[in-house]
């Protein structure tokens, strides 16, 4: 509460020269900024502790031996830290094939002409069918479904690669609508500049309009990949062992749920280097606008 | 069939409509190799139509356009190949703002035309450096002024070696001090013989520049001829009333 006063609301005033002024302000805001944190968590803090069932809550989560152990695994029960790879390994591999299938159902779904209409139709059919499944009934779908089929080696495939199958028909109908917004923002008047140099339709698209369709979206594809990265989690309903479902696990035959904490942390982990990279590279693209704007 | 002979651009009877809008309504032109035209004309009288006609960016519904010797508006001819000899400059320079300047030129000539990147580069630079541009190789469009992107604008399509350069108002976007740097680039390439035909509303300029004056009017050429026939003793009453409009604002 105590930063109501500083932070935009300042920054909005007319500075009264460019270094001294800032510079003050930039001070008074740092030690205002810091009582307010030290407040706000002291806060927190104290309806956490005082709540009534504190102790048992502190007991059953946050135990530092179950945290451990949970971490590391026993004999009996897997390591949260190990399943956890299996959802690194499902991200990873999804991701990949997810950047490719969105890529080619939004630029199916952009040619123009007649002859190209079913295919545009297969496109917009595919992207409203997938966004509009929950993503778990895809999992069980597919993943009991497809074995079902007897359909030879398609339908013996692992439960981990039924999930991946998932988790890229899902996401690919949502990341094909980024790729769509991205090539739409870009004028028409750059196909025209390439078509009227000689380029082919195809060209102008591979050189001229994907470059900066891509650019423009990195920061809102990044954004759903943070989203796949924690729904990595949901594969565990195929039967496979991930770190959510090795938290479970633990906590069913432990009667402790520290190693629920545990997996939410490894799921943090991962996704801050991410979100981080996202902020630095809209930063970049802001700082380069800037400078062309200064220019 | 010597090419030399042949006209360098025919427009026989063209006609476009956008929807109940008829914009051209009969052009017949005729450009001879080496020559400048120039197109003026109030805006909406179809000067950048005509330009994106021969272009084929704009399909044409009837007549024909036939570039040195060929005809491009036959069905079935290959579009892309048709534009490799025509060049355009577009009022907005849509330069490519992902590439340098030195990519934006080279883009073309490789990918099109098959050139090897050290070909193209070669090319690119004799160009830039012809024009003043050579330090800005590597830079990218928005760190540039408008006329250096229109300049840079025009060695790109240069770089295709067209046979015809189109110009659409290329200075119509620009501030009144960048006019200059770019007018004398196209004087340049006219006095090089680079048959060309340009939609301005640079009256001093077409009068400089131009072997002959179109005004397009309403869709039509009215009246065409000589620089100093058409601004000083144009014939239709429309081109006087439309010059005494462009005296009356200070723009011959």
């Amino acid at each position: 509460m105590t930063t109501r006063g500083t932070g935009p609301a300042d920054a909005l005033e007319p500075s009264p020269g460019p270094g001294r002024g800032s510079k003050m302000l930039g001070g008074r805001a740092v030690l205002v900024s810091s009582v307010s944190t030290v407040l706000f968590f002291a806060v927190i803090a104290a309806i956490v502790v005082l709540a009534p069932g504190s102790e048992v809550v502190a007991e059953r989560f946050f135990n530092p031996f179950h945290l451990r152990q949970s971490f590391l695994g026993t004999e009996s029960e897997p390591s949260v830290a190990a399943a956890f790879l299996l959802n690194v390994y499902i991200f990873a591999i999804s991701e990949v094939l997810i950047l490719i299938l969105a890529l080619v159902i939004a630029v199916v779904r952009g040619i123009p002409g007649p002859v190209f209409f079913p295919f545009r139709m297969v496109a917009i059919a595919y992207t409203d069918l997938f966004r509009g499944i929950p993503l778990i009934l895809v999992l069980y779908i597919i993943g009991f479904g497809v074995p079902g089929l007897g359909l030879g080696f398609f339908s013996y495939l692992s439960d981990v690669t039924y999930g991946i199958i998932a988790l890229v028909l899902v996401y690919s109908a949502y990341v094909a609508e980024v790729y769509r917004a991205g090539i739409e923002s870009v004028h028409e008047s750059q196909n025209a500049a390439a078509r009227s140099l000689g380029l082919s339709r195809w060209q102008s698209l591979r050189f001229v309009v994907l470059p900066q369709a891509v650019r423009r979206v990195i920061p809102p594809l990044l954004n759903d990949f943070i989203g796949l990265q924690k729904d990595t989690a949901l594969v565990s309903v195929l039967g496979s062992i991930e770190a959510a479902r090795a938290a479970q696990i633990y906590g069913a035959s432990q009667f402790n749920y520290a190693s629920y904490v545990v997996a939410a942390l490894l799921f943090v982990l991962i996704t801050i280097p991410l979100a981080r990279f996202t902020d630095r590279l809209i930063a970049r693209d802001k700082r380069r606008r800037q400078a062309g704007a200064v220019a | 069939m010597n090419r030399d002979e042949a006209p360098a651009l025919v427009l026989k009877d063209v006609h476009k409509s956008f929807g109940e809008n008829e914009v051209l309504k009969g052009i017949d032109l005729v450009v001879e190799p080496h020559e400048v035209v120039c197109l003026i004309g109030a805006s909406g009288s179809g000067k950048s139509t005509l330009l994106k006609c021969v272009n084929l960016t704009e399909p044409v519904d009837s007549g024909r356009i036939v570039v040195e010797g060929e005809e491009i508006t036959a069905p079935g001819v290959d579009v892309n190949r048709v534009r490799r000899k025509i060049g355009i400059v577009f009022q907005a320079f849509n330069l490519f703002p992902h590439m340098t300047v030195l990519q934006n030129i080279t883009l073309a000539p490789r990918e099109v035309l098959k050139l090897d990147r050290k070909a193209a580069e070669g090319r690119a630079l004799e160009l830039l450096e012809r024009f003043g541009l050579l330090d800005k190789r590597d830079e990218y469009p928005d760190r540039l002024s408008g006329g250096q992107q229109q300049r840079v604008a025009i060695v790109r399509a240069l770089a295709m070696r067209p046979s015809v350069m189109l110009l659409d108002e290329v200075t119509s976007a620009l501030d009144p001090e960048l006019v200059a740097e770019v007018l004398s680039v196209i004087k340049e390439l006219a006095d090089e013989g680079m048959t060309m035909l340009i939609a301005t509303h640079e009256m001093g300029f077409a009068r400089d520049i131009a072997d002959r004056v179109c005004f397009l009017d309403d869709g039509g050429i009215l009246e065409q001829g000589p620089p100093e026939q058409i601004f000083t003793s144009p014939e239709h009453p429309r081109t006087r009333q439309f010059l005494q409009r462009i005296i009356a604002a200070g723009r011959l």
